[in-house]
Parts: structure tokens; sequence; C-alpha cells
């Protein structure tokens, strides 16, 4: 099989720091993990490929650093890593982003189509849900999102995917090649074993940047091929406080009549 | 060519039952629509739901464009993305809404990439600019800590989704009059590449978005046991029960109780959070309920900032007590 895998470096904590003026993430100085669900998709890709034999690529676009993303994917066994990096590229919205790495995949299967494209169910630095989708409607390939199991069947070249939503399991069958965005149960990461780990010195990642070897249309990456624009970034306000009551003043009985009182007032006390 | 702008919300339904997230984002375009001197319309596709499409007229849409087709009799990316998008190439909306569910979700960012138009995750407060009549989205980023407004100033539809509870359900009329409009699909099943083969509903869910009552508990409750407390006091209310995401990540309950930016949306009549510390992230997620009571032994939380009534209290001490006196009041003693 020929998997294609697609990741993205976040920021790690709670600690986020903002450029008040652009409104856009400080990323130097964060401690950046892969985005967790991604962590998943690579553990599917590595399953497969394991079971069935076959290729992994990884790709990733983000700063010069965000290499470090892919030296971990080689542990969980990617053949092929590349990275996407260039001024040009930075301030995509998910519109110029599923540009981007969609016209990277056209590329990338001129030497072998892919079977399976993986990705996570969302980066949990802006929960948008939305490049997967992208991609998938860019390379006209079928998309299932929320994957929580993934079955292959190579020879019929068939997929079988259990997707959780909000009433169900619901269970898809489609044939390759397939776009899936992965939940948490996918697959669980392995302790990456020694050959992988040693491999993972060895294989360097591969850099495009806005000049090649992909053709890209200038205009559609990074910020200048973003029709969203931040207009404008705020603290939320606050909504005024209420009372405050202290137990040890007035004693429990009193606590509990106030609260009683409120519940009355709603008719949610209902007999 | 009608002049006036569109403003259209995507009916989300499932075997004929429309979510009420549909209802919602009806209400809130209906300001947007008239604050741009616009028409509010309804999208809705599937098979056999023409009563669907009569709903959202008595929620307040003026037209419904109608795709019924048994291709559309359950969801598939394909097939309903393909049905809104030529609707889209054909009527030009303004501004297009999608409820911020899995459905929603996974059918916006498949429209938006085909409309090459920027799409806009989970808002949480929509309105147009009076001067450049764009619509402003605003949501939380970065981890809750700020608000970001954004805009799409030149590309059509502005779109965006919305997560269920974050725009109050507005008033129904049934009798209100409106055009349904009947589209054809144009796609066969034969060129649809999915299929469904299965599907195991779940047992019970639990409707935290739309109950009335919460009784939700974090890190300040000690314990997994802490919540049989907590059940029981949601259980004589009618409510369910809540809890903050340190106490999901801890496993001592599911995520499907998590409230808060990466939780649900929840807006209920009366929420009462209980040895929970109320950060910024927890808080957008529940800073819309009616009544917010809290329950927290630390007078500096900030939980207090937003607190209807805040009691500094023991959480162990006040909640039985609170259990025995609603007991009483329900048997009339
Ligand atoms: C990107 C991101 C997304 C997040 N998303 C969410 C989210 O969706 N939902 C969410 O909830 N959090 C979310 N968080 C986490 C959030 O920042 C807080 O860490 C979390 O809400 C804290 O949970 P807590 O209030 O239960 O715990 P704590 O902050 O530890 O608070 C426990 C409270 O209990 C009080 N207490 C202790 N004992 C008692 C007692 N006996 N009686 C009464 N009070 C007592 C303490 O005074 C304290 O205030 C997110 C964080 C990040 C970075
Ligand atoms: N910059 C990126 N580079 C590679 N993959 C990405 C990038 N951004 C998002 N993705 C992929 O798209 C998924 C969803 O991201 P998002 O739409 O931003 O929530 C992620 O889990 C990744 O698989």
């Amino acid at each position: 099989m020929n998997i294609l895998v697609s990741i993205k470096q976040v920021p790690d904590t709670t600690n986020i720091r903002i450029n008040p003026e652009t409104g856009t993430l400080i990323r130097e100085g964060v401690p950046s993990i892969v985005n967790p669900y991604d962590v998943h998709a690579l553990a599917l890709a590595g399953a497969l490929k394991r079971r069935y034999g076959g290729r992994i690529t990884v790709i990733t676009m983000g700063p010069p650093q965000a290499d470090a993303a892919l030296r971990e994917a080689v542990e969980y066994g990617a053949d092929r890593v590349v990275l996407l990096s260039d001024r040009k590229f930075a301030g995509a919205d998910t519109l110029a982003t599923s540009y981007t790495l969609a016209e990277t995949i056209k590329y990338l299967a001129r030497e072998a189509p892919f079977d399976l494209y993986l990705f996570g169910k969302q980066a949990i630095d802006g929960d948008t849900a939305q490049v997967g989708p992208g991609v998938a409607t860019r390379l006209g390939v079928p998309l299932i999102t929320y994957a929580v199991r993934v079955e292959c069947f190579p020879e019929e070249k068939k997929i079988r995917v259990h997707r959780k939503t909000e009433r169900g399991l619901e269970v898809l069958e489609a044939s390759f090649p397939v776009l899936i965005t992965c939940d948490r149960e996918v697959a669980e990461p392995p302790f990456a074993p020694l050959s992988a780990l040693i491999q993972a010195q060895t294989i360097q990642p591969e850099v495009f940047t806005a000049e090649g070897p992909v053709p890209f249309e200038r205009d559609r990456l990074g910020l200048k091929g973003s029709p969203t624009r931040v207009h404008r970034v705020f603290t939320p306000e606050l909504k005024s406080p209420g009372e405050r009551l202290l137990v040890s003043e007035v004693g429990v009985e009193e606590a509990v009549r106030r609260i009683l009182e409120i519940l009355r007032r709603k008719g949610v006390l209902t007999a | 060519m009608n002049a006036k702008p569109r403003v259209w919300v995507f009916v989300e339904q499932e075997e004929g039952q429309a979510h009420p997230v549909s209802w919602e984002l009806l209400g809130k375009a209906g300001e947007l629509a008239r604050d741009l001197e616009g028409v509010l319309e309804a999208v809705v596709l599937g098979h056999g739901v023409e009563e669907v499409a009569r709903e959202a007229i008595a929620y307040g849409a003026e037209r419904v464009y109608l795709i019924d087709d048994p291709v559309l009799a359950y969801y598939r990316n394909q097939p309903y993305a393909h049905g809104v998008v030529q609707l889209c190439r054909k009527y030009h909306p303004e501004i297009l809404l999608l409820g911020a569910t899995t459905l929603g979700r996974d059918l916006a960012g498949s429209i938006a990439t085909s409309l090459e138009t920027g799409l806009t995750a989970d808002v949480t407060g929509l309105e147009i600019d009076p001067e450049s009549k764009n619509l402003i989205m605003t949501r939380p980023a970065f981890g809750g800590n700020i608000m970001a407004s954004i805009l799409c100033p030149d590309h059509r539809p502005q779109m965006s989704t919305v997560r269920p509870r974050t725009f109050p359900l507005p008033p129904r009329d049934p009798s209100r009059q409106g055009e349904i409009v009947r589209e054809e699909l144009g796609l066969s099943e034969d060129e649809v590449r999915v299929k469904r083969v299965d599907f195991i509903p779940k047992d019970k869910t639990v409707n935290l978005e739309y109950a009335e009552v919460i009784v939700s508990g974090g890190r300040g409750l000690g314990g997994p046991e802490g919540f049989d407390l907590l059940r029981e006091l949601a259980r004589l209310l009618g409510g369910e029960v809540g809890a903050s995401r340190a106490v999901v990540d801890a496993g001592w309950i599911s995520y499907e109780h998590q409230v808060g930016q990466t939780g649900k949306t929840v807006r209920p009549k009366v929420y009462l959070a209980c040895g929970i510390s109320g950060a910024i992230q927890h808080r957008v997620g529940m800073q819309n309920s009616d009544v917010i009571i809290a329950i927290n032994t630390d007078p500096e939380a900030p939980i207090f900032r937003i607190a209807d009534l805040g009691i500094v209290g023991d959480l162990y001490q006040v909640i039985p007590a609170l259990i025995e006196a609603v007991k009483r009041e329900k048997g009339h003693e």
C-alpha cells in the first residue's frame, strides 16, 4: 500500500503568546509537538505498512523547525518525509493550506499513486477540522472524517471505516484512494523499535519551497492566498459577577435556601 | 436577478429529524439579513424531507431551496457537498452558515474549498459591519485566551460554522408563509463512491447541549466517586452531569460530559459548577447559561467572576444538604 500522512506541528502548552499587531501566533520559543491526532494517523500508517507492506510518505507545512515532527514520523515508519517551508507559505488559512498540501500531494503522486491519505481529525491549535476535507475536495477523492477504526482489503483495493457521529457509529466502505481524518482510536502509537530509531537518524527531510519542485500558483499561497483576514483580536469581556456568599458566615442552610430559590424561580424544581 | 443579498442557513437533518442548531442559526441569520436588507433563506437536502423545509419557514426562512433525492437518504460528504455547491453557484448567497456538528464540519470544509472561499470554524459571534457590510465572525483563538474577529472581505459566500447552543432558539410560527423551491441533485447513486454498510446507534447519549439543568464537577471533587453525588442531584433535577477537562483527562468521567472550548457549548437554565476553578476554556462553553451557581472553596476562583450566585465553601457540605432539601421540596414534606 502506498500511504500519505499529513501532519502538523503545533504549540504544546497553555503558555501561548500572540503578536498583538498581527493577531498571529508567536511560535518561536514555544515547545512544539506533533498534533496528537496526527500521531494516531502515523501509528495507523505504521500498522498498515507492517501488515500489508508498502510505503509511507509524510508531509508537513511549517517553519524550518517543523522538521522535528518529520524525524518523529520516521520513527513511526515513514520512508520519505517532506517539509514544505517558505515565507511565502506563511499566514495561510485553511483554504491556502489545503491548496499547498494538495498540489504537493499531486506532485508526489506522479511517482506512484497513493491508496490512502491520512490526516488528523483536527489540529489542536486552531481546532478547525477543515484541512482534511479541503484536501479531499481538491484531490477529488472520497472523504471519511472522524474515523475510529480502519480495515483495509488491499487485494480488493477497498477500505472499511467506522466513524463516530453524534448519533452513533457509522460503517462506510469505499475503494482506494480515500482520504481519512483520524480520531485517537484508529491506532495506538507503539514504542519505536530500535531499527526505526536508527533509520530516523539517516532519513533526511526533503525541503520543498514555493520555488519548487512543486509548480505552485504564487497567488494561492500563504497570506496572499487566504480569503480570511484577522480583523481584530481582543480579550473576552466577562459578564458582571453576581452575589457572593461565604458558607463560613451564613451557614450551609442559608446557602442551600438561596440555591433552591433560584431552582424554583427557573422552574426546574417541579415535583 | 434578485438584488437583495441572500443569507443562507444549511438545515441539517438526519432521517427527517432536523438538528436544532439549524433553527438557532435561522434566528441569528434573520438578524443579519435585516442588517443587510437581504433575505433569509434555508437550504434543505435529504430524502422525503419536505416537512423539514416547512419547519424552516416556521423558524423564519422566507424561501427554502429543497433538494429531495434518494441519493441523499443518509448523509455522505460527496452528494451533499455537490448539492450545496451547485445551489451556491446558481444563487450566489452572500452568507452561508452551518452547524459546527460532525456533519456540518465535514460538509463545510468541502463546500468552502469548491467555492474557493473562506470558512471560519466555531464562531461565537456574528454581526454585520455597518460600513463595509461585511460579516464579522468572532471566535475564540489560541486556547480561548483571546477572541479574534475574522473577515472574508473579497470572497463569497462568507462562511462559518457555529456550535449548537451558541445562539438562542428563535420563536416558531407555523402560520408563517414562505416559498419552497425544488432543485435537482444531478448526481446518481453510481457516481457516489462511499457506501454505508451499517449504522450502530448509541444506546444512551448524554444530551448535554440541550439540558435545562447541568450539575458540573471539576477537580475539586477530589476523585471519581464525587460524581455519584452530582449524578444524584442531576437526576432529581431532571438534568445532566457536566465536567471540566481536568477531570475528563483524569478519567473520572467520559469525554461526552466535558464542557468548554474542547468540549460542549451549553446553555441551560441553571448551571451549577462544583469544584471548578473556571478557567477561560471552561467559561467559554458555559457563560451563556441563564443562571450560573458556583460552589468553590477558593474565594479567588475565576468562576466567581461570572457566577450569578457564588458560594464560597466546601461542596461536600453544600451538595448533600442541597440534595436533601430538593428531595423534601419534591416530596412536599
Ligand atoms: C487548548 C485548551 C483547551 C481546553 N479546553 C477545556 C475545556 O473544553 N473545558 C475545560 O473545562 N477545560 C479546558 N481546558 C483546561 C482548563 O484550562 C483548566 O485546566 C480546567 O478547566 C481546570 O479544571 P478544574 O476547574 O476542574 O480544575 P482546577 O483548576 O484544579 O480547579 C479545581 C477547583 O476546585 C476547588 N475545590 C477544591 N476542593 C473543593 C471542595 N471541597 N469544594 C469546592 N471546591 C473545591 C478549588 O478551589 C479549585 O478552584 C483547556 C485548556 C487548554 C490549554
Ligand atoms: N500545516 C500543515 N501541514 C500538514 N498537515 C496539516 C497542516 N495543517 C493541517 N494539517 C492536517 O490537517 C488536519 C486538520 O487540521 P485543521 O483543519 O487545521 O484542524 C491535521 O490533523 C493535519 O493532518
